[in-house]
């Protein structure tokens, strides 16, 4: 259908075009594309960082505390997506909990300074502006991390799991300290999960509208907004359709991409056994 | 005889986890260029101790000196010991060559430098020609010398060997434990290892400390530990061995022992027998005789065969005396014919010499 | 001489602090959110902003609500209808990967794969095309207004219980019904008495989990239902286009609680079955 060409609202024409694959590479498309692509990769980066540590955490936990971590990582995944983001409005807003903390701790620096007749210096600003967390691309990539962390989490937390800790000990006894355990030693026996991790980020990510659509303002629109106004208000299905395929596309290109990298390094571990 | 230079000295070692106690008071000295052996049931703690030297545990208090210095809080990345691990623990991703290097890559030692001790030390473990295969690619014994070459290759002060060679099958075991004790003379290494086997403690330690429930029973060197142990403990966890119990009384300076098995025995010693302690004497010390022994300095008995196990080599037997004690006896299968007369239910005589006799503590 | 003195085991990175405060921090921030949420459901305020007081007033009003009954009914029906249906595709898509060796099988497990996979939008505009595509017929009566959503659960759900199962039955190896066979039980019979009751633990995990993601899917549902099937995430999204209120509040916890207790019990299930087979 996405090679189809749309005659008027109703019919479609199933001819095979690219013009709906073409149309895609323009202008305010493919710049939306391309801001998409940055958005995940930002995102995906960023949920490395936070789950390298917590996985870490969760892995040499005793057995009884790392249950207890498992399950309040999934939990929330099994929790309404659109629930979630919701729940992250009310924090996120201009008169939201988070701006709502920050006034009460301006108000009390305030009252701090004016007892050293301070107050008047605006040390602190004349009176508070609230952050605008909301409807920008902070809180669309805030949003992104919060939901999909946990999908970084799990992966990297599995393949962690299977590290001989023995491994650890001998790259200390023989003379590296923990830098050097952890880059030489941990992250080449870890990095199946990471890409795991990457791939189970970054492509849900990529397809997201529902966090651009509630925290995002109008300057960061995903590709899945567009592909789903298509639908849903301009009626261009064969474009939007088009732009689907593109993620589908995308999504195989990895898929492939990793595939191939897993095929060498299987290839690599086995060479020479007959 | 000049006293050797200590390497290793454990002081009042002590280490629990939870509510076990892991380690109990051990003190140790380990001399240079020794192959010492701490020789222990499963759980007894022997390899906490390799754990601490190493720094791979901390100890709840206690010191570990290395090379008289007190190296008790000093991290495991800077402590000159190197281990080999039961799990072998080599680096998965890392080549044989890799992960021999890697000790020495972390000591800013020339690349031409690395690569002449990296191939010593393959040579003498006989991996040469595998420098570039995978730790996956690679048999038990293979990895076992990989560990090896890993921990030797670094120079260490002392080498820890945890149960190196427990996952490998009995042939290879043997000749592992000899290429170990080469390798150990060769370089003029300390080597200390931790097992549960007696027989490789017995083949390839010099000396050998027993280990029971976190605290060392006794420290022998290897064949004094078999011959002259002191301990009921170790005589009866390193090889085997007939306790006779019995009480003891000191005429005219001799030890007079009034046992339950063989009778009075005079023991011609001038030492008493510590409070509860008990005698033994070696399965293999009690010989097969035709008729009862009169000399003076041997002890006779005579018995039933009950229990006859043919190892080829040897034959283990046990004897039931008129008093109903049991009685183990090793017997060499020197001729082929002889076998035959050791069928159960027959009788038969046997003797031991007194000077035999092992004067054993509980 | 400089003595560092070291409390811990050096890789026992459990006793890090860094490493505890990030996870900690991390935790906080992951349930604040949904903490608030339940919170501000019972709050006496429309304003959602300072706590004035606990009340039950807006769970009340949910129930008097004609549309969001009507919703949580359609979320319902559709959530069991398609837990039942990918519950038994799920079982014959896995032991037929299990048991069988056919034509293009490597590639049949690849595309059992696909609709997890792919983002969620694709496989929501791709039954919306799909249903265009057949003209499939636009029903006036319920419950067959809601069979285009649920075909479209089914599609993506089964996937996960095909997989699920699988790795279950992987665990049981040939020997055990060789032996349930040399000890005279019939095909029907290892069916029955050996294959059926290993797998029931993962069964129950499966269809419980089918229904959790039928229950909370919003982004395939979004694309494929119509003004008359409305379900519960969806007016919920609807709802939430106009604001923050403490009924979205409200609806959602419930949401959440029926989904937590589902989840608790294939989580329950599922290592029950893990358990059995380490013993």
């Amino acid at each position: 259908m996405s090679y189809g060409q749309k005659v008027d609202i109703i019919d479609i024409d199933y001819s095979w075009s690219f013009i709906n694959y073409a149309r895609a590479t323009d202008g305010v498309y493919f710049i939306t594309l391309f801001k998409s692509v940055i958005i995940s990769l930002i995102t995906t980066f960023l949920c490395l960082l936070i789950a390298i540590p917590v996985a870490f955490y969760i892995s040499f936990s005793s057995v009884r505390v790392k249950s207890i971590l498992l399950v309040s990582i999934l939990l929330p995944l099994w929790t309404n997506l659109l629930i979630r983001t919701y729940s992250l409005i009310a924090l996120l807003r201009t008169k939201g909990h988070i701006n709502n903390a920050l006034e009460n701790l301006w108000e009390s620096a305030n009252y701090l300074l004016s007892f050293f007749r301070l107050a008047n210096h605006n040390f602190i600003g004349e009176s508070f502006t609230p952050l605008s967390l909301m409807h920008n691309n902070f809180s669309v990539i805030f949003g992104l991390i919060y939901i999909y962390v946990p999908f970084m989490i799990i992966p990297i937390y599995l393949v962690l799991e299977k590290i001989d800790r023995n491994i650890l000990e001998a790259s200390y006894d023989l003379g590296a300290n923990h830098k050097i355990t952890f880059f030489k030693i941990i992250m080449p026996n870890i990095s199946v999960g990471i890409t795991s991790g990457i791939i189970l980020v970054f492509i849900p990510c990529l397809g997201s509208f529902i966090i651009p659509e509630l925290l995002g303002g109008a300057d960061s629109q995903m590709i899945g907004n567009i592909i789903e106004r298509q639908f849903k208000s301009a009626n261009d299905w064969p474009f939007g359709s088009a732009l689907s395929f593109i993620l589908i596309y995308i999504t195989i290109i990895i898929l492939g991409v990793r595939y191939v990298y897993s095929k060498l390094y299987s290839r690599l571990y086995q060479r020479g056994v007959s | 005889m000049t006293e050797k230079k200590t390497t290793i000295e454990l002081k009042k070692l002590n280490k629990k986890f939870g509510d076990i106690i892991a380690v109990n008071d051990v003190s140790l000295k380990i001399s240079e260029n020794d192959f010492f052996t701490i020789l222990g049931p499963s759980g007894c703690g022997k390899s906490t101790i390799l754990r601490l030297i190493a720094g791979l545990e901390v100890q709840d208090s206690g010191a570990v000196i290395i090379n008289n210095k007190d190296s008790s809080f000093v991290q495991a990345n800077e402590r000159p010991v190197n281990m080999v691990f039961q799990s072998y623990a080599l680096f998965p991703h890392l080549s044989v060559r890799d992960n021999i290097e890697f000790g020495l890559k972390l000591k800013k030692i020339s690349n031409i430098d690395i690569k002449i001790r990296v191939e010593e030390i393959l040579e003498l473990v006989k991996m040469n020609g595998y420098d570039f295969k995978l730790p996956s690619e690679l048999s038990g014994g293979q990895k076992q010398r990989v560990a090896l070459a890993r921990a030797i290759v670094n120079k260490p002060k002392i080498v820890l060997l945890d149960e190196p060679l427990s996952a490998l099958d009995a042939n290879l075991r043997m000749e592992m434990q000899q290429e170990l004790v080469n390798i150990q003379r060769n370089l003029k290494m300390t080597f200390m290892l931790v097992t549960h086997d007696q027989d490789e403690a017995l083949s390839i330690s010099s000396k050998i400390a027993i280990m029971e429930n976190g605290k060392i029973i006794e420290t022998n060197t290897a064949t004094n530990m078999y011959e002259y142990p002191s301990k009921k403990f170790s005589a009866e966890f390193l090889g085997r061995i007939n306790i006779i119990e019995g009480a003891s009384s000191l005429i005219d300076n001799r030890m007079l022992f009034n046992s339950d098995t063989f009778g009075k025995i005079n023991l011609e010693r001038d030492i008493k027998l510590p409070k509860d302690g008990v005698l033994g004497i070696r399965p293999e010390k009690i010989i097969i005789e035709t008729g009862l022994n009169k000399h003076k300095n041997r002890v006779s008995m005579n018995g039933t065969i009950t229990n006859w196990t043919y190892y080829g080599d040897v034959s283990y037997i046990t004897i039931e005396l008129k008093n109903k004690s049991k009685v183990y006896i090793n017997v060499q299968n020197i001729h082929r014919n002889s076998l035959q007369e050791l069928n159960i239910g027959k009788k038969l005589f046997a003797s031991f010499d007194i000077n035999d006799l092992i004067i054993l503590e509980k | 001489m400089k003595k560092r003195v070291q409390h811990y085991t050096p890789v026992n990175y459990a006793k890090n602090n860094t490493l505890k405060i990030i996870t900690f921090i991390f935790l906080v921030i992951l349930y604040l959110p949904i903490i608030n949420l339940i919170m501000f459901s019972f709050n006496d305020s429309k304003r959602n902003i300072v706590w004035r007081g606990f009340t039950s007033k807006y769970y009340e009003k949910l129930f008097e609500n004609e549309m969001l009954f009507l919703a949580f009914s359609n979320s319902m029906t559709i959530a069991i209808t398609s837990t039942i249906i990918s519950t038994f595709l799920g079982i014959t898509t896995a032991i037929a990967l299990w048991k069988f060796n056919f034509y293009l099988k490597k590639y049949y497990d690849v595309a059992l794969l696909f609709p997890i996979i792919i983002p969620e939008i694709c496989m929501g505009i791709s039954m919306l095309v799909f249903f265009n595509y057949i003209n499939w017929p636009n029903f006036q009566l319920w419950p067959f207004t809601l069979s285009s959503i649920i075909i479209a659960h089914v599609s993506f759900i089964f996937p996960f219980v095909a997989i699920i199962i699988r790795a279950r039955l992987s665990m049981l190896n040939n020997e055990i019904l060789e032996a349930g066979q040399d000890l005279g039980a019939s095909k029907y019979q290892v069916i029955r008495k050996i294959i059926i009751p290993f797998m029931s633990p993962a069964l129950v995990a499966s269809a419980l989990l089918a229904f959790t993601l039928s229950l909370d899917d919003f982004v395939v549902t979004f694309f494929t239902s119509g003004p008359n099937s409305v379900t519960l995430p969806v007016k919920i999204y609807s709802m939430v286009r106009f604001g923050i209120s403490p009924e979205i509040n409200a609806i959602s916890t419930l949401l959440i609680l029926i989904i937590i207790i589902c989840t608790y019990f294939a989580i329950r299930f599922l290592s029950k079955s893990n358990r059995e087979f380490m013993k």
